[in-house]
């Protein structure tokens, strides 16, 4: 029975065998990039454009952290594995056709129903899954896991840097006139975190921006930001809050000037009012004013459902509802600004395969995560998958990981952000990167 | 006012170094010039520092007056500190002193009923707008109405916590039992937005953490292990054998289905008592050490719609003996729970875990490993006495070694509470301040994580903070923080204080 259902979802997984070598060509890839683009009714014109300014053109990276670890079963649901059904009584999401069910994507996975938003970037090819991906640390908790995940450093606790940090430290500034930097100089929007507080994957030497929004991320009584300017420039015994001020300063001045006025978003999208809507649209609004960002990071909470989590309706599908239309408003919105951009959603595990007492579930281990972009090999779920019996399962209880998370990571940093050999072992220290153990999720 | 503006530059200028380097005498530019007074005063500044939510005007010569030492013997005494003002100042917080039972029957249900009416008028009303083809109100779809009297009255009781949080740290005489509860109440976090959390978080304060902050940390643990707030935000009030022997067998299986479909365990709280609350993440505990702890705590629950205490109920604990940590504990009902709670209080690990968040609280992000090895076994010798663990740590070398001045970047609350005590500013209501805590990343009560908020600086040091900081100054300095009055002076200069490097330590 279940062989059947294993090898359909070997389809899936199969391109990263294929050696595809039409990607190797350019021509190739921008006309499938467009392609994918245009028939989403993003902008048109672009490929020329493109073709013109990409070697100027910044890369863009945009992590989505799931806090709290999704229930990455009832997000990307395989309604092709019987163990699915059999674990979940109460909160399982229905197979394709069944009222309120799954969105088919390949016959075996589906979309959780709130998440149609994401459809049409599966079916034009810009959206890939891995599933059954995460770390091979076993900690359910989910302080650690989360550290472990952002430090891409899973079972060592002492790194104190994020990778999305050692990706911008190892890559330097690539505004004109700044061309040899110093650790802790540079342009402090090439990373930005639209968070309160500073989260770990951008923590570190290079500077980087935690801020709620443009707008409030300035002073606006001119003679004491002067004042305040002077003060912190020359707090020499502090370096921490003199080079953090340094850097809140120089982002100011480079923000207000470039993205005064207010913001419209392209494409008609509309973005969900929640914090997490929000930030997605402020993300957009910075990746076009051309500030120099690079690395984007948003949060998205509220995911930890160990109480009647709901199936169809009910608190996840609220959440997936929320995600799901804040990351394709994005995804819109940036229209062909998305050849040159990967957005990429994690979560710190998965939870529990068999749903508990509360109908809830608590804590697991692998998970999904998605990838969008024009350089993405849309369209499929990639990995393997382990199965959902008792057997198959991490522990007797989860679902297994069968792609390390940190090759997801690298294979963005490598083939997206373009990083060197020597970037890349920077990024991911204690982790040799072997491109064979990429899923081929991007084109290159 | 003259006085409070120069206090404020004396703290800004009368630095004592930077972290590391912090020699009191290598400053220039003191208006000091006894050094043996600038050392007495930098020792007394910098306790007010940590064991305060900051130095008031005039608090460096007081303490000077009665002597350092006496001073932190009354803060670790707090029933001897008459604090009467503060008491008058909370007295129009209605619902501070209401159990959880009475909150939530008379602010929650009634605004609970209301919105469930309200929900059945509006469907009907958008069935009727649908019908009409006129457009939705908003992109919710969800009609705005103005808030009812339940609705405003049901507002009151996290509007009455917030309030009394920031009032209490800006104006408490018990400052050393306000930083504790503060810090307490962090480690056994509650999240106010988690449902029906917000109308227990009155009690949970009160009874279940305020009385043992300097008491034992076995009664503070047993005591939130059996708070509604704590059973009911890591769902252990649900948590329950894998079957319910209490049901006689049904005939109707479909009837039953919902019923025993909500039987099993929920080891949400078992991994974080002993993950967050105890033994500490990466102590040695297993995934089976969860499960059996969570199998002890079946049956610990309370009745959420009701806001009752805690309650055992017999027929939804598992049986059994079970092993936690190497240790069998029999088959006991009730006990076994208390039985965890022993064998986890006395655990060396939690000796340690607790001494090292004490010392980060107290002395530096990196505390001195000697630090944490004495006040844990200080902690073990005494069996878990809070009052001598932190005796030991505000008295210890390392507390007023050099290294540790201004080593600390004081959080968000830490940093609006000082800078209302700095100004000797007026608080006539605190809903303003409590927004700008949000907006600083640090919502009073709202932490949801169970990890609580990060205490070192890594996390608050950042652009947007800084900027946050800086405008809550300037708006501070001309009196344009809604609800707040500080006595007039030079704004700009006071902005600058307050917004400075020097003023983000602590």
């Amino acid at each position: 029975m279940s062989n059947e259902l294993f090898s359909r979802h070997e389809c899936a997984t199969r391109h990263e065998d294929d050696g595809r070598p039409e990607c190797a060509s350019r021509r190739i890839f921008l006309r499938q990039g467009g392609m994918a683009l245009l028939s989403l009714g993003f902008a048109p014109g672009f490929v020329s454009r493109i073709a013109a300014e990409s070697a100027e053109r910044r890369k863009l990276l945009i992590v989505v952290f799931q806090r709290g670890a999704v229930d990455g079963l009832n997000m990307v649901v395989p309604f092709g594995d019987a163990g699915y059904y059999r674990a979940r009584p109460n909160i399982a999401i229905a197979r394709p056709g069944a009222a309120d069910g799954a969105i088919d994507l390949n016959g075996f996975f589906g979309l959780h129903p709130r998440m149609s938003a994401l459809k049409p970037l599966w079916d034009n090819k810009a959206l890939a899954i891995v599933h059954a991906t995460g770390s091979h640390d076993s900690t359910r908790s989910h302080f650690d896991a989360q550290d472990y995940m952002e430090s891409a450093t899973p079972g060592v606790k002492s790194t104190r840097d994020g990778w999305l940090n050692r990706y911008l430290a190892g890559t330097g500034s690539r505004e004109p006139g700044t061309g040899s930097r110093e650790p802790g100089t540079g342009n402090p929007l090439r990373g930005i975190a639209l968070t309160r507080q500073m989260p770990r994957s951008l923590q570190g030497n290079a500077p980087a921006l935690a801020i709620g929004g443009t707008d409030d991320f300035a002073v606006a009584d001119m003679s004491a930001r002067t004042s305040f300017e002077e003060l912190y420039a020359a707090a020499q015994q502090d370096q921490a809050l003199r080079s953090t001020a340094g850097d809140a300063f120089d982002a100011m001045k480079t923000l207000a000037r470039k993205t005064a006025g207010q913001y419209r978003p392209a494409n008609g999208a509309a973005y969900p009012r929640s914090p997490f809507g929000q930030a997605m649209r402020e993300i957009a609004r910075l990746a076009k004013s051309d500030v120099g960002l690079e690395i984007a990071f948003a949060e998205s909470t509220q995911w930890d459902h160990h109480v009647n989590e709901g199936a169809a309706t009910g608190q996840i599908a609220n959440r997936l509802d929320d995600f799901s239309r804040g990351v394709a408003a994005l995804a819109l919105d940036l229209g062909d600004r998305m050849a040159d951009t990967v957005i990429l959603t994690m979560s710190e595990f998965g939870r529990a395969v068999a749903e508990n007492g509360s109908r809830g579930t608590d804590h697991g281990h692998g998970n999904a995560m998605l990838v969008i972009g024009g350089g993405v090999r849309g369209g499929s779920v990639y990995g393997k998958w382990p199965g959902l019996s008792v057997d198959d399962r991490f522990e007797g209880r989860d679902l297994a990981v069968t792609t390390d998370f940190r090759d997801v990571f690298a294979e963005v940093v490598t083939k997206h952000l373009g990083a060197s050999r020597q970037t890349i072992a920077a990024v991911f220290p204690g982790h040799a990167i072997d491109a064979s153990r990429f899923r081929g999720v991007l084109r290159g | 006012m003259l006085k409070s503006l120069a206090l404020i530059l004396l703290l800004a200028t009368a630095g004592f170094g930077e972290p590391g380097s912090g020699n009191p005498e290598d400053q220039s530019g003191s208006r000091l010039t006894d050094p043996g007074a600038r050392l007495e005063d930098a020792a007394i500044v910098h306790a007010l520092n940590r064991l305060t939510y900051g130095p008031r005007p005039g608090d460096v010569d007081r303490i000077k007056s009665i002597g350092l030492h006496r001073w932190i013997d009354t803060q670790l005494s707090p029933s001897r500190i008459d604090n009467r003002a503060l008491e008058a100042r909370l007295e129009r917080l209605e619902t501070l002193t209401l159990d959880s039972e009475t909150i939530q029957r008379e602010y929650a249900a009634p605004a609970m009923v209301e919105r469930r009416q309200r929900r059945a008028a509006e469907m009907a009303d958008q069935n009727a707008s649908a019908a009409d083809g006129a457009d939705s109100p908003d992109q919710t779809g969800r009609m705005r109405m103005p808030a009812s009297d339940a609705q405003r009255r049901n507002r009151r009781v996290v509007a009455d916590i917030e309030e009394a949080k920031l009032l209490r740290a800006v104006y408490s005489e018990r400052q050393l039992e306000e930083v504790l509860v503060d810090f307490w109440f962090n480690h056994f976090n509650v999240f106010a937005g988690k449902g029906a959390t917000r109308n227990y978080i009155s009690e949970y304060e009160r009874e279940a953490i305020r009385p043992h902050v300097l008491g034992r940390f076995r009664d503070m643990l047993g005591a939130t292990a059996k708070s509604p707030a704590m059973l009911f935000y890591l769902d252990n009030w649900l948590s329950s054998a894998e079957r319910d022997r209490g049901l006689a067998p049904s005939g109707n299986a479909a009837a039953s289905q919902p019923r025993s479909s909500r039987r099993g365990i929920n080891e949400n709280y078992a991994r974080e008592l002993l993950e967050l609350h105890t033994l500490g993440v990466d102590a040695g505990y297993t995934q089976q050490d969860i499960v059996n702890v969570a199998k002890a705590f079946t049956g610990w629950t309370m009745q959420p719609r009701q806001g009752t205490g805690f309650m055992f109920v017999p027929r939804r604990h598992e049986r059994g003996d079970k092993v936690v940590l190497g240790q069998t504990i029999r088959s006991g009902g009730v006990d076994e729970g208390e039985r965890v709670l022993d064998i986890v209080a006395a655990h060396p690990s939690t000796a340690r875990h607790i001494a090292r968040k004490l010392a980060i609280r107290f002395v530096s992000d990196n505390p001195p490993a000697a630090l944490i090895n004495r006040a844990a076994a200080r902690f073990t010798e005494t069996r878990g006495d809070l009052r001598e663990v932190v005796k030991l740590i505000v008295l210890s070398p390392e507390f007023s070694s050099p290294g540790a001045y201004r080593a600390k970047v004081k959080t968000p609350l830490e940093f609006v509470a000082s800078a209302l005590r700095a100004t000797g500013a007026e608080v006539r209501t605190a809903q303003p301040l409590a927004r700008t805590l949000r907006d600083m990343g640090m919502p009073v009560y709202f932490c949801q994580p169970p990890t609580g908020y990060e205490e070192t600086a890594t996390t608050w040091v950042t652009a947007g903070a800084l900027v946050s900081r800086m405008n809550f100054a300037v708006d501070l300095s001309k009196n344009a923080v809604r609800g707040v009055r500080v006595p007039l002076s030079e704004e700009q200069t006071l902005a600058m204080k307050i917004g400075a490097p020097e003023f983000q330590r602590q």
